[in-house]
């Protein structure tokens, strides 16, 4: 809300500088998001009073009009119509300064006249957006006057955020509370009265039908002269946001400024029957609002009503029925109300329309306030629309709300903030709030105005005596753990070490978005049985929860590619999302996947050559993962995956389970993406890969003996995978074999279509004693029997 | 053998293997020599073998004769060798002349995502306070997100968050998480106080992705209850983490008023700008301050909404974005960067 200091200090006497002021808001907790010096650019402009006003010789739509300015008079050239000899207008010479885009204006002459300066439009002085014509001051006012004065713009309006638990302070009142206790200045809300006239009928009805949704309706009639605001009223709206409108609204919205209570002004001659009924709305029932908006309506809607049931307004969100306020309006009836605060927020919410009734109806205002504010209504409808108002006013208001009567201790308090405040100076803190307070020690029963419904508890009065005597003044201690170890868990400190060996290998961690497109998940093959959609997302391309990361970090790939980064490696670690199985889960399952893409090429110029990223790279970097992690039995199996080149494509298996999967990525889901291929990487449940069993840590002492090495060559079938054979070979070499190495694969026509030949190299040692040919040769014959038996392998000469 | 044989063996051998060793030209022809003067069947290992059978008397004179002769074989080949070395011989400069200024085969190290190195850097600053990190789902129920957490259905401050809801459950029932906070429900609700946590994580907003908004960031949460738990250890122990966070004694830490459902009193968090030490520059938008995060003392409805008694424990909660401290530490102006996978920006930290 827009607060002007003018204004604030019609209630409290402060003189504080601006930045004064502007720290003691933001530290009250009244955040200061900016401040407004409307008349900061508008320097030089005087009162000017109009002597005479002739046509200009050639222009019709001109005037020549000769003022009088105090220190001399001149004539300028105007081009609007409401300007008569003795009315006192701005006039700005030239050199005087305007707001932008103005700025500082200059002699002109126009159509063969010299103007002498100008006078100005309410557009021209930063009064809002009007140019329709020249702004009248006060008829009182001194020829020469700066205009700053006369207008109110030498004023600091402050732009406030109020937090949601402090409806109180969306008025000046309520701000002007603040700056009082701050500052320990009185706070002088001077008690409204409306002279009454005993003629004016009062033969109205209310009737409330959900008491529960309006605990309180206030009506009051008057009759009044409709019109303009007076210029303070109207400049005091435009200085806080609003527009003015005429003075029968525009006083209603004053008051809502002033005091936080919405009021809502009906043309009483319009309202059928002289009354209001308050009901919920029907099942299909329809409201146009006053933002020319056609509105359905449910059961849950409150409406008020003329007495025949016609709706005239959804009830502290909006007006739209025939009865609003109009030029011919001649009586009118006042509605003060106070309506329950989650029915308005649910109906604001529902229709998406908010309006600075439901703002402050939904957060919470002053039941007790009605009546009160409703008579300073009447007083300014007297003051500003000639107002003859009645005397009686029709106050349905069953169950009076209570005051809400808190306990509190002076030891709680201390222990919550770890202050030694004193009982006096707690029970000292909280009377400038409007807070009644009573007895001492632990014992103290705090009183707490209606206007501040978030003063209910213990802890609330807690908290407004933190803010009282400032946070400043509260200490600085650390608080520890007596007994716990601030110490990582194994998984997460494993999964640091993931992280930092897929760093030494050369990967960088990107971090995507976890809500994808569908078609990305599909395209690249990515579970869909299962998927969590958003129920409300505002983009297509973000409206599902990835079931696995590598769609969207090729996406990161293909971001690269397109600004001519086509050599990256990059790696994730996140949560994918599968809805939930099960009976009463409601939740989705999230476990953690880790997905690795490497693209372009592996640099090795100048010294050897460039080659392309090939799958075997990506199986490097998960078996360094595997091998920072020491997991015992990690390894791949030939398969194919749906997402991967199915000739270039292994399950990584975990234990013997799979658990993600390796290989090139299928080219035809590059291309979609726009990136070239090839593309390789690996993706795998990292909470199972965390499950894997570990390699054994006994100590095996080095042995100190030589090794003897023997390379075996087989020929097999195509399909026959080397991780077999190599398997094969280590369990028939037994416990003395020490490495077994894939040196050399080697296709021929001599060994015929669809055959290969693998070569090992197998290096055997014991731990107590040189090996002899014998036993190296028992070894050997061994492992040839077994691939020959397990692999049809043939060994080669 | 007796003992003037055994003399005699050795020195014969002694003066062979010194001609031997001159002839020789190759580290390798060494070793065979070494192993052929001192080896398992050198005349080394023949005397020792014979000691045994010596007259008590000569048995010393025998040894001392074997460990001389060794000490001088030792000599020997140590002299030949550092001849051969220094010759050349073995092998040394004469290959391609190699420009190892022309970098090298183009392995790099890879770089952790800045936010990780963030949450890293504040999960250790914690852990050495005895904090724990805790972690919790990505996607929340309504109790979690916003019930246990004092905000209530039609609660205005569901309106400060736009939370995007997926399709489980009842209408809005689930949602992903708009804050870290829920983490300490489910942390309360696992565990009897005493707690003491962080919690990072990823949260989620209904927002258009743009410079300054991202559907997704992170944020890390502060849990502490105990008994006797005081905002002035909240506020103490927030000076402490911001001063190692900014590695810098004079950061200064401001508290002002402020309001969350889940705290009470709640304040705003802000710590005097590192870059103009509270003069006023560009970063702070020359107000000398930079706002970090929001923080309080754990309302009594949170507790009662975990099974704790609000009588017995009292608690504090910070919370704060990890990529609003990395984007004021480096001056990062697009939260955007932080997602696109650019690898110019990952390999920049």
């Amino acid at each position: 809300m827009r607060a002007p200091l003018s204004w604030i200090r019609e209630f409290t006497p402060v003189e504080a500088s601006t930045d004064e002021l502007v720290s003691a808001l933001n530290q009250v907790g009244l955040e200061v998001e900016g401040v407004d010096e409307p008349g900061r650019d508008v320097r030089g402009v005087i009162a000017a009073r109009v002597v005479d006003v002739v046509r200009h010789p050639k222009a019709d739509k001109l005037t020549l009009v000769d003022i009088d300015f105090g220190s001399d008079s001149t004539r300028v050239v105007c081009g609007a119509e409401n300007v008569a000899a003795g009315d006192v207008v701005p006039y700005a010479p030239a050199g005087a300064h305007l707001p932008e885009p103005f700025g500082v204006l200059e002699r002109r002459t126009i159509r063969g006249v010299t103007s002498d300066g100008m006078l100005l439009a309410p557009d021209e002085l930063g009064l809002g957006d009007d140019h329709e014509g020249i702004v009248h001051l006060d008829g009182s006012a001194k020829p020469g006057t700066d205009v700053r004065e006369l207008l109110g713009l030498d004023d600091v309006i402050f732009d406030l955020s109020i937090t949601p638990n402090r409806p109180d302070a969306m008025c000046i009142v309520g701000v002007a509370r603040e700056v009082a206790a701050h500052f320990r200045l009185p706070l002088q809300v001077p008690e409204a009265h409306a002279p009454t006239d005993p003629t004016v009928g009062s033969d109205i009805t209310v009737r409330v039908d959900a008491p529960d949704r309006c605990p309180r309706y206030l009506g009051r009639v008057a009759q009044v002269t409709m019109g303009p605001s007076p210029t303070w009223m109207a400049q005091r709206l435009v200085k806080s946001g609003m527009r003015p409108i005429s003075n029968v609204v525009d006083v209603t919205n004053y008051v809502l400024l002033e005091r936080n209570q919405p009021l809502h002004a009906f043309d009483l001659g319009r309202l059928a029957g002289r009354g209001i009924l308050v009901r919920l709305a029907e099942r299909g029932e329809h409201i146009a609002t006053l933002d020319g908006v056609d509105r359905a309506l449910t059961e849950e809607d409150l409406l008020i009503c003329d007495a025949a049931g016609a709706p005239q307004a959804i009830a502290g969100v909006m007006g739209g029925g025939t009865s609003e306020v109009s030029d011919d309006t001649s009586e009118i009836l006042l509605e003060s109300a106070y309506f329950e605060r989650m029915g308005i927020a649910r109906t604001s919410k529902r229709l998406k329309l908010r309006s600075e009734s439901s703002a402050r109806f939904e957060r919470g205002i002053d039941p007790n306030g009605v009546a009160e504010h409703a008579e300073r209504a009447m007083e300014l409808f007297a003051e500003v629309a000639d107002a003859k108002v009645a005397g009686e006013a029709f106050d349905v208001y069953p169950q009076p709300v209570e005051r809400a009567r808190i306990h509190v201790r002076t030891s709680k308090v201390n222990g919550v903030l770890g202050t030694d405040l004193s009982d006096t100076e707690i029970l000292d803190a909280l009377r400038p709030l409007g807070i009644e307070v009573d007895g001492g020690g632990d014992d103290i029963t705090v009183v707490a105005p209606t206007f501040r419904p978030d003063l209910e508890r213990e802890i609330d009065i807690v908290e407004e005596v933190a803010r009282r005597v400032g946070f400043e003044s509260i200490g600085r201690t650390v608080a520890r753990p007596r007994e716990q170890v601030g110490v990582l868990t194994p998984r997460q400190r494993e999964r640091r070490v993931v992280a930092g060996a897929l760093v030494g290998a050369g990967l960088s961690e990107a971090v995507t978005i976890p809500l994808v497109a569908p078609a990305d998940l599909e395209r690249a093959g990515a579970p869909l049985d299962r998927l969590v959609e958003a129920a409300n997302p505002l983009r297509a391309e973000e409206s599902v929860l990835r079931t696995r990361i590598l769609p969207g970090l090729l996406r990161a790939v293909a971001h690269n590619h397109a600004h001519g980064l086509a050599d990256v490696g990059l790696f994730e670690v996140g949560r994918v999302f599968l809805a939930p199985r099960g009976e009463g889960a409601l939740l989705p399952e999230e476990p953690t996947h880790l997905a690795v893409a490497l693209a372009g090429t592996v640099a090795r110029r100048p010294v050897e050559d460039d080659r392309p990223v090939d799958p075997f790279d990506a199986l490097d970097v998960l078996h360094e993962v595997f091998d920072a992690l020491e997991i015992a039995a990690g390894g791949t199996e030939a398969a194919g995956r749906p997402g991967f080149d199915p000739t270039r494509t292994a399950a990584v298996l975990v234990d013997g389970q799979e658990i993600g999967v390796v290989g090139e990525l299928d080219p035809r889901l590059l291309v979609a993406l726009e990136l070239t291929p090839p593309v390789v990487g690996f993706e795998l449940d990292l909470d199972r890969l965390l499950d894997g069993r570990r390699r054994d840590r006994t100590f095996r002492p080095p042995s100190p003996y030589p090794p003897s090495t023997i390379d075996l060559a087989f020929v097999v079938d195509e399909e026959v995978a080397a991780g077999d054979v190599a398997e094969t070979l280590r369990r028939a070499a037994g416990d003395v074999l020490e490495e077994v190495r894939l040196f050399d694969v080697f296709r021929s026509d001599a060994l015929g279509a669809g055959r290969k030949s693998l070569a090992f190299a197998l290096r055997f040692r014991a731990p107590d004693r040189t090996l002899t040919d014998d036993e190296v040769g028992e070894i050997r014959r061994r492992c040839v029997e077994a691939a020959a038996r397990e692999h049809h392998g043939e060994l080669r000469g | 053998m007796n003992l003037a044989e055994a003399q005699q063996l050795l020195e014969r051998a002694e003066s062979e293997a010194a001609m031997a060793a001159e002839a020789v030209a190759e580290l390798e022809e060494l070793a065979e020599l070494e192993r052929r003067y001192v080896g398992r069947r050198s005349p080394a290992a023949q005397v020792t073998e014979a000691i045994k059978s010596l007259a008590p008397e000569d048995r010393r004179p025998a040894g001392q004769a074997v460990s001389d002769y060794k000490a001088a074989i030792a000599e020997v080949i140590e002299r030949r060798r550092a001849a051969i070395v220094a010759s050349g011989a073995a092998g040394g400069p004469g290959g391609e002349r190699l420009d190892l200024t022309s970098g090298g085969h183009g392995r790099v190290r890879g770089h952790l995502h800045l936010v990780t190195q963030i949450q890293r850097e504040l999960e250790d600053i914690f852990a050495g306070l005895g904090y724990r990190v805790a972690e919790g789902p990505e996607v929340e129920d309504d109790w979690h997100n916003f019930e246990a957490l004092n905000i209530p259905p039609a609660h205005p401050a569901r309106s400060m968050q736009d939370t995007l809801y997926v399709r489980l459950g009842r209408d809005e029932q689930v949602m992903l998480r708009t804050h870290t906070s829920p983490v300490q429900i489910r942390t309360m609700e696992a565990n009897e106080p005493p707690i003491y946590v962080v919690a990072p994580g990823r949260t989620y907003r209904n927002e258009t992705p743009g410079p300054r908004n991202s559907p997704v960031f992170h944020q890390m949460e502060c849990l502490a209850v105990d008994r006797g738990i005081t905002l002035a250890d909240l506020f103490g122990t927030i000076e402490v983490f911001v001063k190692r966070l900014f590695d810098d004694e004079t950061v200064r830490t401001r508290f002002r008023s402020d309001y969350f459902p889940y705290t009470e009193p709640s304040a705003e968090l802000a710590v005097s700008c590192i870059f103009c030490h509270g003069e006023g520059c560009r970063v702070c938008s020359h107000t000398g301050w930079i706002e970090l995060g929001g923080c309080g003392m754990v309302d009594p409805n949170v507790f009662e909404a975990v099974g704790y008694d609000p009588e017995e424990w009292q608690g504090f909660a910070f919370g704060f974005g990890l990529e609003r401290i990395a984007m004021i530490r480096y001056g990062i102006d697009e939260i955007r960067t932080f997602f696109d996978g650019d690898i110019r920006f990952l390999a920049q930290y």
